[in-house]
């Protein structure tokens, strides 16, 4: 379940963070204030109070929209870290080299093509590092959940804990897989990494 | 029924404040501490003897990566079978003090590396006592640089707070879940809970902002 909610949670993060930089970015006001207010809000408030707003103020009478744990998880989860990395985001792109963007204008591309095909790949591999900090962020973030009923691994060693009592175990033993989980991630961004910056020139000072 | 009840959002409004007494209080106290063993610990990482510098790296990797919520459960409710009994707003405190000052401790490394090789040689060559010639040289220029850093992690630490609920700390987000659950009306106390933290983030936010501009204006 951890690791379902850590998976889904990230690409819903991702996809967040790609749109709220590039609303950021936007020159159009409306877009760009409406980027700001999703970032500032979603960062300036903690992460428990959102899981508990989605999961128990949704469903009471001015919205009834009710959701399983599982989706405001998700969707609690993906939104406040989306809202973390939209700023990584909109470093990376604007570390894009401007001769980039005027190469494209000289080649005629199209704008959504621009970004598809030249900007998104190179501001991808520089959103790597602080990328690997914001997942590993999430994947620990995911043992709230626990505490909106989902039966994570945090709230099982809570419910093993409280039928059998070995306490020491199972927390150590918990403690561990999280541990073990990071190490896992960090590992196959640095492999992704590897993967993205093939055929990019290396050394140097740049 | 309304969308929003104001007379009710005033009538609970006291009961939050006083409750967010709680939140300040282990914010404050914790960070204090935080910052005083992430120094410790930053400079036990750096120790030239591998007894004490591994050790601490090894605490360091893993308490950052693992979440706080099971590192406070760990303290609350596995210490006081070995006779440690912690109060849930002690166990509260030290949990995330300990897993803020491995972060902070990070975060001194890097001003720690920052300080020029020749201040550390020059120390050497003046044959200063370690603890003098942190106090007097290095400390000072290693502060500088990261203290908008640390406040960083002051706001980060403010956000935490709440996951103390889970072990019976009554702090704000504890008792806007408890106004809920007598009165069933969630929406206004859980709002406004979201409105304080926001409030105070942006505030510190802000307050470190202006920190980080007086600092690089200070003459060198």
């Amino acid at each position: 379940m951890t690791v379902q909610v850590t998976f889904w949670g990230s690409l819903l993060a991702i996809v967040s963070a790609i749109v709220a930089a590039l609303g950021r970015l936007s020159s159009v006001p409306a877009l760009r204030w409406l980027a700001i207010t999703y970032i500032e809000v979603f960062r300036g408030t903690s992460l428990l109070v959102q899981l508990f707003w989605l999961y128990f103020v949704l469903p009471m009478p001015p919205f009834n929209i009710e959701m399983s744990a599982f989706a405001v998880a998700i969707l609690g989860l993906g939104l406040h870290i989306g809202a973390y990395g939209a700023e990584v985001m909109r470093g990376a792109i604007r570390s894009v080299a401007k001769g980039q963007y005027e190469a494209c204008q000289a080649l005629n591309m199209s704008p959504f093509k621009r970004f598809y095909r030249i900007v998104l790949p190179q501001a991808l591999l520089a959103a790597i590092p602080p990328g690997t900090n914001l997942l590993i962020e999430l994947l620990k973030n995911t043992s709230l959940v626990s505490l909106i009923t989902l039966s994570d691994l945090a709230f099982r060693a809570r419910q093993l804990d409280q039928a059998t009592f070995m306490t020491l175990e199972i927390f150590a033993l918990t403690l561990l897989l999280y541990f073990l989980l990071a190490q896992v991630i960090n590992l196959g961004m640095r492999m992704l990494e590897r993967r993205l910056s093939r055929g990019r020139m290396q050394g140097g000072l740049s | 029924m309304n969308l929003f009840d104001w007379s009710f959002a005033w009538h609970i409004l006291p009961d939050l404040l006083r409750a967010s007494l709680n939140t300040l209080t282990i914010t404050l106290l914790g960070f204090a501490i935080a910052v005083a063993a992430g120094l410790l610990l930053a400079i036990g990482r750096r120790s030239r003897h591998l007894w004490l510098s591994w050790p601490v790296a090894g605490l360091i990797e893993f308490i950052r990566s693992t979440p706080l919520l099971i590192q406070v459960y760990f303290l609350f409710y596995v210490f006081p079978n070995y006779g440690l009994n912690l109060t849930a707003m002690q166990a509260g405190i030290l949990g995330i003090a300990l897993h803020y000052a491995c972060y902070t401790a990070e975060v001194y490394r890097a001003g720690l590396d920052a300080v020029p090789r020749g201040q550390w040689e020059a120390v050497t060559a003046l044959n200063m006592a370690p603890l003098t010639a942190y106090r007097d040289i290095i400390l000072p220029q290693a502060l500088r640089p990261i203290l908008p850093a640390l406040g960083n992690y002051l706001v980060a630490m403010l956000k935490d707070t709440p996951v103390l609920s889970a072990i019976t700390v009554v702090e704000i987000m504890q008792q806007a879940k408890n106004i809920g659950s007598e009165s069933f009306r969630y929406l206004e106390p859980i709002t406004m809970v979201g409105l304080f933290f926001l409030i105070l983030s942006l505030g510190l936010a802000w307050f470190v902002r202006r920190l980080e501009g007086r600092l690089e204006l200070a003459p060198r």
